[in-house]
């Protein structure tokens, strides 16, 4: 029946509809903007973040060719290439063409160089097959001679060369002349990639006997990971394109999902200004609406014009949104890089690739937003009853009313139960649902905190007539106040939250730093190594303490994760002495090698203090009992830390990539490190820690960037959200400041009457705001930045932050109320007070 | 010859004009005056511009021509703020929808002309008590808006009026919203109250009942005010 009527009553809806639109088009605009800048926001996040992993997918597809699976070592040590012939006849295996992949650079120009066997490639991988150039200095030859290297596009623009030219190529910290033979047409664009022959790449870059993967053509690929198991060593693992993609998307995926969660606060603030929006507007018209409900429209029918409203303003505001989503991605790409300043995704450039899932969900979410935004007040509308709001709805009012606090306490306590539960999937996707409940537990906890902020000025006398117009209109009508503040105290305690987190992360890291850094100098070989003679031209510098060198080297430890870093070093002792930062220990037993865990690595893979564990260190697996967990800020995929002489004893591997310089006291730093300089070859750089940490806060920051420019957004959205509802409350209570002028206020005295009304909803939103923030910034700090990247920190408060936006946004609500006020005492005192509507 | 003018008229209008739109004139040299402890009633046509006259009587609104004087201060010569400030000490206003604030108690609304001019918090409350008191709302000053009736809200919007005892009382449409019965009841209060603290009081009304309890009814016209006779009402 109410279907039936609602039909019935359709011309009315639109009349209802249309004639609100016609009255108040800027209110209308307003909330689908809110809509549209938290769609934009959220999409663009998205859409970056695929894209930039949709380009790290195809890069990897670009190194890797098109093979059906690989056997890849799990060091940059690569493995024996006399396992070769036995994988290539293993069951199911039909052809098998053997790479060594380098870092390569020629100046400043940098490039994947691969190793190929020509003629096995062109069976397995025909993609990383290069092609000679036509025309009368080709050479027949070319593919085959020891100096001919076949760079892709993107790679002769990285090193400015053209075919032909001859480069100095430097790789694994020696420096080659080879000749631009040709080019790699089936590198995907943007993939800086060069091939030569493998026996010239082993030969002329040191890796005579070591391939770093073999790249597999199958016949039978069940039977062939059946057989390869046994067949390909300690150092090697089994690597298919999927796991690839897994190991790309784990490298990130907790960082963009974090980014993507905080995407969509600004969303969820535009949510809230659509509902501080829809209530005010559904308040003005309660007598409209009883009077068309005493006229025969059904209650539903209330309920369907407002939302109605709101699927238009979703529509139009998710529309807005993904145009502008899409717009904002290509420029965030081109100013901050496929990762946002993450740092996750270095090299390669990004393209936006549209996502018609990801646009389609934000559209939805964009429209939830807007109609949830509307339903709420429209059914609350609905229910009152038309006669007393056809009496006078200000007198509905009820100052002594109970504040509802239940539900609010409800909320908080879920959403601290939630907290508790553990990661899914390593994503802290309880960690959000606990932020959720308890920012809307803190939204819905605003009318009683109100109520208990103002409780002490209840029975006090107040002189001041603005002044006690002010407080006692705040604190009789504290769900108006709810209305107004919900947006920016759910956008507040976000960005408190975040800077909470940020600032006790930037502490945390800044100490670290200062704890791990205690050397006086630190020298770094940025291609290739450190070999035992420039070892010991560095252990004879004049004036120099001590020095460790230390070998670090991604180690693969499960192939559909990123590799962990192996750090090889001197160490004494069983606690990591000198440069551990030890959360966690245990004693080391007679005999057994040890092995400290960071704590990202200890949460990855599940290793604590006393177990032991095997590694692929060296061509066999290897036992080491871990000896601790330290922290590390520096490696989010895990780190571990072993002796120096149980990673030659295993890998007899002498090269080393850092040392650290101690001074003995008093030394004079620059004369040492212009010592050093004259010493070392090139290609190896020197820090002083001061520098390092420099550096490595200036990386923090910049990931950080992102974060930044989003809580902005949000917080300025909430303030929109602020002024449109206090310019709308104003203006709904233009009778009462008639009458107050009728009475002898002052315009002055109204706008002081407002601007400390404002000031004081400022004052109360960023009281909530920053509560609520605290509260959040606990559960970003101890759930869900722990679950997301493995790292622990303990709490430090962003005071100026907290108390730059407590000024603020007093001083911008009061500003706000202020200029509505103006506006709204500048009409006629007379026209005000008239019963009419 | 000032001062036993001043004592002899609270309000003196003198050629007043008044047009509105491009050329709507409401009335022309308009002159009218009310003693202290009179109570005049001005009834008129819809849109004849009574209100727009209490309106100029108020200061909140200027007349295109003439002058208005309150307690012998011609308004015009006053800027904003000894205008706002006369309206504050010598004026009361009773509405027709009340504008009783939902926010305060009645005890506070009633309280707010006096808060407006002396901080004595204590006095206020004191003589806002007495006014309810007055008015037969006594035990009510703790309540608020919501709790009350037409004819009560009323009863509040009047002792609003008169509890800073101020020379001029305006009133306009006062009974609009309530019944016959409480109208009358409503309307032999602001009477009494009006005369017993020698007010000049001025209702604008359509009604007849209302007017009847004024000592003079003037019907506005475009020409000017018209005297009419007093009709007694039953009840």
């Amino acid at each position: 029946m109410a279907e039936a009527g609602l039909l019935r009553s359709r011309l009315a809806l639109a009349w209802l509809v249309l004639g609100e639109w016609r009255w108040h088009p800027g209110r209308f605009a307003a909330t689908a903007v809110a809509i549209a800048v938290g769609v934009a926001l959220g999409f663009a996040v998205h859409l970056v973040n695929g894209s930039a992993l949709a380009s790290f997918e195809q890069a990897v597809t670009g190194v890797n060719g098109v093979a059906d699976l690989q056997v890849r070592a799990r060091t940059p040590l690569g493995f024996d290439e006399r396992r070769y012939p036995r994988i290539a006849t293993a069951p199911g295996v039909t052809d098998a063409s053997p790479v060594i992949s380098l870092s390569a650079r020629v100046g400043s120009g940098r490039f994947t160089l691969l190793g190929l066997d020509v003629i096995r490639a062109a069976a397995v991988t025909p993609s990383l097959i290069g092609t000679r150039p036509t025309g009368p200095d080709a050479r027949s030859d070319a593919v085959f001679a020891d100096d001919a290297l076949f760079l892709s596009r993107a790679a002769l623009t990285a090193t400015r060369t053209r075919v032909g030219d001859r480069l100095p190529v430097t790789a694994n910290g020696r420096t080659v002349s080879l000749r631009v033979a040709g080019t790699l047409p089936g590198a995907a664009a943007g993939q800086a990639l060069g091939t030569i022959d493998i026996a010239a790449a082993q030969w002329r870059f040191g890796r005579l006997g070591r391939i770093d993967r073999l790249d597999l053509k199958l016949a039978d690929r069940s039977a062939a990971e059946r057989a390869l198991p046994a067949l390909i060593g300690a150092d090697a693992t089994i690597v298919s394109d999927d796991s690839q993609a897994r190991q790309g998307d784990a490298l990130s995926r907790a960082y963009r999902v974090n980014l993507d969660m905080l995407a969509l606060v600004a969303l969820l603030t535009g949510g809230f200004l659509v509902f501080s929006a829809q209530t005010l507007s559904v308040t003005r018209r309660l007598r409209a609406f009883a009077l068309v409900r005493t006229l025969g429209l059904p209650r539903s029918g209330i309920v369907a014009a407002v939302a109605l409203e709101g699927i238009i303003i979703g529509l139009v505001g998710a529309t807005l949104g993904l145009i502008a989503g899409y717009a904002m991605a290509s420029a965030a790409l081109r100013l901050f890089g496929g990762d946002l300043g993450g740092g996750y995704f270095g090299g390669g450039t990004a393209r936006v690739v549209f996502q018609p899932v990801a646009a389609a969900t934000f559209f939805a979410l964009g429209l939830a937003a807007a109609l949830l935004g509307s339903i709420l007040p429209a059914r609350a509308a609905a229910r009152a009853a038309p006669a007393a709001a056809l009496k006078n709805a200000g007198d509905v009012l009820d100052p002594r009313a109970p504040v509802p606090w239940r539900p609010a306490l409800v909320l908080l306590l879920a959403g601290g139960g939630t907290a508790l539960l553990p990661a899914v999937g390593g994503l802290p996707v309880f960690g959000f649902v606990s932020m959720a409940l308890l920012l809307a537990g803190g939204v819905a906890g605003v009318p009683w905190l109100v109520r208990w902020l103002l409780w002490p000025w209840r029975e006090r006398e107040i002189a001041s007539v603005p002044r006690l117009l002010a407080i006692r209109h705040v604190q009789g009508a504290p769900g108006q106040a709810a209305i107004a503040l919900c947006g920016i105290v759910a956008s507040t305690a976000l960005m408190i939250a975040m800077a909470t987190m940020v600032t006790s992360f930037r502490g945390a890291v800044d100490s670290w730093l200062g704890q791990v850094l205690s050397a006086d100098l630190y020298l770094r070989a940025e291609s290739g190594d450190l070999d035992p003679a420039t070892q010991r031209r560095i252990a004879a510098i004049p004036g120099i303490g001590r020095v460790a060198f230390s070998r670090q080297l991604p180690l693969t430890v499960a192939p559909d994760r990123p590799p962990v870093t192996l750090i090889a070093r001197p160490v004494r002792g069983d606690a990591g002495y000198p440069l551990l930062v030890l959360l966690d220990r245990a004693a080391v037993p007679a005999g057994a090698t040890p092995v400290w865990v960071s704590e990202p690595a200890a949460r990855l893979y599940g290793w604590s203090p006393g177990r032991t564990l095997r590694l692929p260190i060296g061509g066999r697996p290897a036992r080491f009992f871990v000896a601790g967990v330290w922290r590390d800020y520096a490696r989010q995929q895990g780190a571990l830390v072993i002796r120096d002489g149980d990673y030659v004893r295993l890998t007899d591997d002498r090269g080393r990539d850092e040392a650290a310089i101690t001074l003995p006291p008093h030394a004079d730093i620059a004369t040492v490190r212009r010592a050093a300089a004259a010493v070392l070859p090139a290609g190896v750089s020197i820090a002083e820690p001061a520098a390092l940490r420099r550096f490595a806060l200036q990386l923090f920051d910049r990931s950080f960037k992102i974060t930044y420019v989003l809580e902005a957004v949000a917080i300025l959205v909430g303030l929109a959200g602020v002024a449109a509802t206090m310019s709308a409350q104003t203006i709904a209570r233009s009778k009462e400041f008639g009458m107050l002028r009728h009475l002898g206020l002052t315009r002055g005295q109204v706008t002081a009457m407002l601007a400390s009304e404002g000031a004081l909803l400022g004052l109360i939103g960023a009281v909530a705001g920053v509560a609520l923030g605290a509260l959040l910034g606990q559960v970003l700090i101890h759930v869900v930045n722990p679950q997301s990247f493995n790292w622990t920190m303990t709490t430090l408060w962003p005071v100026g932050t907290i108390a730059g936006v407590t000024a603020a946004l007093t001083g911008a609500a009061a500003l706000t109320a202020m200029l509505a006020g103006r506006r709204a005492t500048a009409g006629d005192a007379v026209a005000a007070v008239r019963e009419d509507w | 010859m000032r001062d036993r003018f001043v004592t002899m008229h609270a309000i003196e209008t003198r050629g007043l004009a008044k047009t509105v739109g491009r050329d709507r004139r409401l009335f022309h040299d308009l002159s009218m005056a009310v003693a202290p402890g009179e109570l005049v009633a001005i009834t008129g046509d819809s849109g004849v511009g009574k209100s727009t006259l209490l309106n100029i009587l108020a200061g909140l609104d200027d007349a295109d021509a003439g002058e208005v004087r309150i307690e012998g201060i011609a308004l015009a010569g006053l800027a904003e703020a000894p205008r706002t400030r006369l309206r504050r000490e010598r004026i009361g206003f009773v509405f027709q929808a009340f504008h009783i604030l939902p926010y305060l108690t009645l005890e506070q609304n009633v309280a707010l002309p006096l808060a407006l001019i002396s901080p004595d918090a204590a006095a206020a409350r004191d003589q806002a008590r007495a006014m309810l008191g007055e008015v037969g709302l006594a035990d009510r000053g703790r309540d608020y808006a919501r709790d009350l009736s037409g004819g009560e809200l009323q009863r509040v919007a009047i002792a609003r009026a008169l509890v800073h005892r101020p020379a001029v009382i305006l009133a306009d449409e006062p009974t609009g919203n309530l019944d016959p019965d409480t109208a009358t009841r409503i309307l032999d209060l602001f009477a009494r109250a009006v005369r017993s603290r020698d007010a000049a009081a001025v209702i604008v009304t359509h009604s007849v009942a209302t007017a009847a309890v004024a000592d003079r009814v003037l019907r506005l016209t475009a020409h000017g005010l018209v005297e009419q006779p007093l009709v007694a009402v039953d009840g």
